[in-house]
């Protein structure tokens, strides 16, 4: 029921599930293109924590509002965008990146593909060195030749011929 | 009355399916032909019984009868018929009702068009659906009830998301259910294929038009969803990888590979341990999807409400269900027969590349979407994997794929020669080096990642038409014959043929539209125009609209190039008072070549509108080329060679080898 | 044939540890956000006083003792759910609550106090952007600030007498040694 709560909360912080879009506001927009464009890239790799799955630079939630602001500011003081990112998740943790950091515990993930390709590659590898040749079929017998018939005729082995005609 | 008769049917659905799941198999092991006989009517049976519940719930929905609590929580007298009908699924208790209705329609349509089938085969495919109808019916029945009573009934409901009320939207779960639910037929045939100890040719040629008819659908399904979220969202954007998003593409990559490996099954009688493995996968990620979506383990935009205890019913369900199959899998598969051998080059070895890489690409999918999760449960920290992670570790393992795509169909089976079919396609290297040449010219260096895409949809377009010319012999025989040649190829090479080309467009649409998408965002007095890509954009008035069940601001603007008018376009901001939520409502211009795209936003108290402008390039192709490769899909569906059954005495011997012509 | 057999165990294997990562994550809370500031100093920030109150909020206030900072707001329903915890707590006397009024309207808040009751030592009445500074991504949220003005814990979402009883007052206790 808390839990509930608080995201009754956080969406009435936000603007409902129901967003419409008109995330950037032309009243937060730099004037320098050039920085404005920055702010934008380093707005979509911010995760708005409001929302459900939305970067800073798409959301209308009040918070992404406030980051997009705050960003700017902080670009338009001369930092990089990196650090501007950084000023962010020193405040908010590791969660408000959606690019996940390269650290210790994203080994796993930011390895996992180069992986899971090299273990593919492997598999490819052992499946056409491990195979044998197929040995020839013997002939059938002709009791083998006999019930093969039955079962091309009737779809059922001569055991249980009394049910004959109940299928198809 | 009528909802408890809905009720009362799933209940009779829930008993039958119980019965379907347990004497067909005791049928097929016994041989008894009246236990196996069961299943056809049973599945029959069952499908009816919940045909009856849910169409009692939508005819709920319809005379909006708020006794029943779903009703009362999801729908509004107000609210157009449309709406309130498709508000029957945009619920979590009505949609698991569209889920099992859907799995039942799919066994139905295997008893009732299944007639093919060797009725041992089909017996146990029933049952094994039946056990999945088992699952979910209980799930329905003990946790999710959608004809749960609201004692007393509200005069009125809480109304339906605004965002949801959408032409487009509203078909967008049946479709996507019918290629996700579909899938199960895939995993019953898998499973009856390991009981029976056996995967031989003909039952790859017996899966397939099943899963083919899952995968159109969810072909279909995902791009709708993506199209939608493009018109409704406002911010131009299609594809977010959002972990619901992830649930319904993971299947649809696993169900692509599915279908080329049965292929090699069906040629050649190999790949099948990985065939049947790949069929139990593709319908273990649509039950991952559906415990994913509804758990609360993941948050998304499109999750449902999330109850812990629903979560782990459906957490019981995969359990047993995938579980169960790859136990099975892991005891029965070592000793399936091995099949026919292959060079590494070759078809049979293209096509096994291409199953690699599609798994890699979804476990790829799969380890971002999960890693969350499994970093909070193991150490107890927080990360997000967005979609910077997916774009850097997707692409790159897609686009050796396109570049194989090309390859593959040109190496014959067994042993293929590489360097004649690189030769071969001559056409393919000069439609690739002309698209690079025509991107960098006309838009310049900076768009080298655009031509970079542009190419590779060139050399897939140009190399899928090599194949198409040299099947029709087109340059080596008179053009009478080639046509001749056309007219009589098998659908499923035409299928293929669409299906390939449809993906060289989309490749196209998300190169085009990635790198060369404009925006412009301006406040906008009436009177006053914004210009955008050659375009000119004149906002004439901005005024409000009342309408049934919402208030609305529209904006009248027109679009002009090079002074010329091309058309009217009305965005609008919409508010609805029951449900007390804003929807944009996006103006969009397409010449099928590029959308202009205009969102009305707020006003700034003063006069003025915030208007929110995109030009995007190529956007549409995204959609074309998924429905071409629908289109492609339903074509090689309709090929009469899936209707050809098991060949019995030497008269239907002979007109089955005819109808096998070999490739 | 064993030796054979092992690769197809595989999916099974990798199935089980997901499904067990499943069955963990049923138990966690998706939405709540632990904070990147435990064990960090608070944050410098200076706030105004709300109408009517004669002090601020400023980090100041933090040193030297044990307190509760707790961010509310008038349009935030689940504070109100909270809040007859708050002057519980206040009526104690145990520990200092320092409130932040986030993104609220001046008077609107000052009539939320006057009709609810005002358990807070010190307000300040914040835009967001001191908010931003502590992590903050909803209201309420409730953190606990040592003595030398070091934030050692964060509670998302409305305190419930359980949360002040079980876990609060035995950190501050703690704290205060």
């Amino acid at each position: 029921m808390n839990r509930v709560l608080l995201i009754c909360a956080m969406l009435a912080c936000a603007a409902l599930s129901a967003a419409p879009a008109y995330a950037v506001r032309p009243d937060e927009m730099l004037r320098d293109p050039a920085l404005e464009a920055r702010a934008r890239e380093v707005g979509k790799e911010l995760r708005c924590l409001v929302c459900r799955n939305q970067s800073v630079d798409d959301s209308d939630a009040d918070l992404a509002h406030d980051l997009r602001v705050l960003v700017r500011e902080r670009i338009a003081a001369g930092d990089t965008n990196a650090e501007a990112l950084q000023y962010i998740r020193a405040r908010y943790g590791d969660y408000v990146l959606l690019r996940p950091p390269f650290q210790a515990d994203t080994l796993l993930l930011w390895g996992g593909p180069a992986l899971l390709l090299l273990a593919a590659a492997i598999a490819a590898l052992l499946f056409y060195r491990g195979r044998r040749v197929a040995p020839v079929p013997k002939p059938l017998s002709a009791e083998e030749q006999r019930r093969l018939r039955l079962l091309l005729d009737g779809g059922t082995e001569p055991r249980a011929t009394k049910l004959r005609g109940t299928e198809r | 009355m009528i909802d408890e008769i809905g009720h009362f049917a799933l209940v009779l659905a829930l008993c039958i399916a119980a019965l379907q799941a347990s004497l067909p198999l005791l049928g097929a092991a016994r041989r008894d032909a009246a236990l196996t006989g069961f299943a056809r009517p049973a599945a029959v049976a069952q499908f009816l019984f919940i045909a009856v519940a849910f169409f009692a719930l939508m005819r709920a929905y319809a005379v909006s009868d708020f006794s029943l609590a779903n009703v009362a929580a999801n729908s509004h007298s107000a609210k157009p018929l449309l709406y309130k009908l498709t508000g029957v699924w945009s619920n979590h208790e009505g949609s698991m009702l569209l889920w099992v209705f859907i799995l039942a329609l799919f066994g139905a349509a295997v008893a009732v068009f299944g007639r093919n089938l060797p009725p041992a085969l089909r017996a146990r495919v029933l049952a094994v659906q039946a056990m999945i109808g088992v699952g979910f019916l209980l799930f329905i029945l003990l946790t999710s009830n959608p004809f749960a009573r609201l004692v007393p009934a509200p005069l009125d409901g809480n109304g339906l998301n605004p965002v949801l009320q959408d032409r487009g939207l509203a078909f967008h779960p049946p479709c996507l259910y019918l290629g996700y639910v579909g899938f199960s037929i895939s995993f019953c045939f898998a499973i009856a294929a390991l009981i029976e100890g056996r995967v031989d040719p003909a039952w790859a040629r017996w899966v397939r038009p099943w899963t083919l008819a899952a995968w159109c659908a969810l072909t279909v399904g995902i791009a709708m969803g993506s199209w939608w979220s493009y018109y409704t969202l406002g911010w131009g954007g299609w594809w977010y990888w959002d972990p619901v998003e992830n649930a319904s593409f993971m299947p649809w990559l696993i169900g692509t590979a599915l279908l080329h490996s049965a292929i090699v099954v069906e040629k050649r009688d190999a790949l099948k341990t990985w065939t049947i493995l790949l069929a139990i996968i593709t319908f273990s990620l649509s039950l991952i999807g559906t415990f994913l979506v509804r758990s609360g383990v993941l948050t998304s935009v499109h999750a449902f409400a999330s109850d812990p205890a629903r979560g782990t019913f459906i957490l019981l369900l995969l359990g047993v269900a995938t579980g169960g199959a790859l136990l099975l899998f892991a005891i029965r598969a070592p000793s399936l027969a091995g099949g026919g051998l292959f060079a590494p080059i070759s078809r049979e070895g293209g096509l096994l590349l291409n199953n690699l890489l599609l798994a890699t690409a979804c476990a790829t999918v799969l380890l971002g979407t999960l890693y969350p999760l499994f970093l909070d449960v193991v150490a107890q920290k927080k990360v997000s994997v967005g979609p910077p992670y997916f774009n850097a570790t997707f692409v790159p393992i897609m686009v050796p794929l396109l570049v194989a795509m090309a390859v593959g169909p040109m190496l014959s089976w067994k042993r293929g020669d590489l360097l004649a079919a690189l030769l071969r396609l001559k056409l393919a290297f000069l439609f690739m080096a002309a698209a690079a040449l025509v991107t960098l010219a006309a838009m310049g260096i900076a768009s080298i990642g655009a031509a970079c895409g542009l190419a590779l949809a060139a050399w897939l377009l140009g190399a899928t038409i090599v194949e198409w010319t040299e099947r029709v012999r087109l340059f080596s025989e008179p053009f009478p014959a080639s046509l001749r040649r056309a007219w009589r190829l098998p659908r499923a090479a035409w299928g293929m043929t669409f299906a390939h080309a449809g993906m060289a467009v989309v490749v196209a649409g998300i190169a085009g539209s990635s790198a060369w998408s404009v925006e412009r965002i301006e406040t906008v007095r009436a009177g006053q125009s914004v210009e955008l890509a050659g375009y000119t954009l004149a906002l004439d008035d901005v005024n409000e609209v009342t309408r049934a069940d919402h208030t609305a601001l529209r904006a009248d603007m027109r679009l002009l190039k090079n002074g010329r008018e091309i058309t009217a376009m009305h965005p609008e901001k919409r508010f609805y008072p029951v449900e007390g939520g804003t929807q944009t409502d996006v103006a969009i211009r397409t010449d099928l070549l590029s959308d202009f795209y205009a969102v009305l936003g707020d006003s700034d108290g003063k006069g003025g509108y915030v208007l929110r402008l995109y030009y995007n390039p190529l956007v549409p192709w995204i959609w074309l080329g998924a429905a071409l490769m629908a289109l492609g899909g339903l074509v090689s569906l309709s090929d009469r060679r899936h209707r050809v059954g098991a060949p019995a005495r030497r008269a239907r011997a002979l007109a089955g080898a005819a109808a096998q012509p070999a490739e | 044939m064993t030796a054979r057999r092992w690769p197809y165990l595989v999916p099974v294997a990798v199935f089980a540890l997901m499904a067990a990562a499943f069955y963990g994550g049923l138990g966690i809370d998706a939405t709540v956000l632990p904070s990147a500031l435990i064990d960090e100093p608070a944050p410098q920030f200076d706030l105004p006083p709300l109408p009517g109150h004669e002090h601020g909020f400023t980090t100041e206030d933090l040193k030297g003792h044990v307190s509760l900072v707790n961010t509310f707001a008038s349009w935030c329903a689940p504070c109100r759910a909270e809040h007859p915890v708050l002057n519980a707590l206040a009526q104690r006397k145990r520990v200092p609550i320092y409130g932040i009024d986030y993104k609220d309207k001046e008077e609107a808040a000052s009539a939320w106090l006057g009709e609810l009751g005002d358990p807070y030592d010190r307000i300040g009445a914040d835009s967001g952007r001191v908010g931003i500074d502590w992590g903050v991504y909803g209201v309420p949220e409730t953190f606990v600030i040592d003595r030398a003005g070091r934030i050692r814990y964060k509670h998302v979402g409305p305190l419930s007498q359980q949360d002040v009883d079980r876990t609060i007052l035995p950190l501050v206790a703690k704290l205060e040694r």
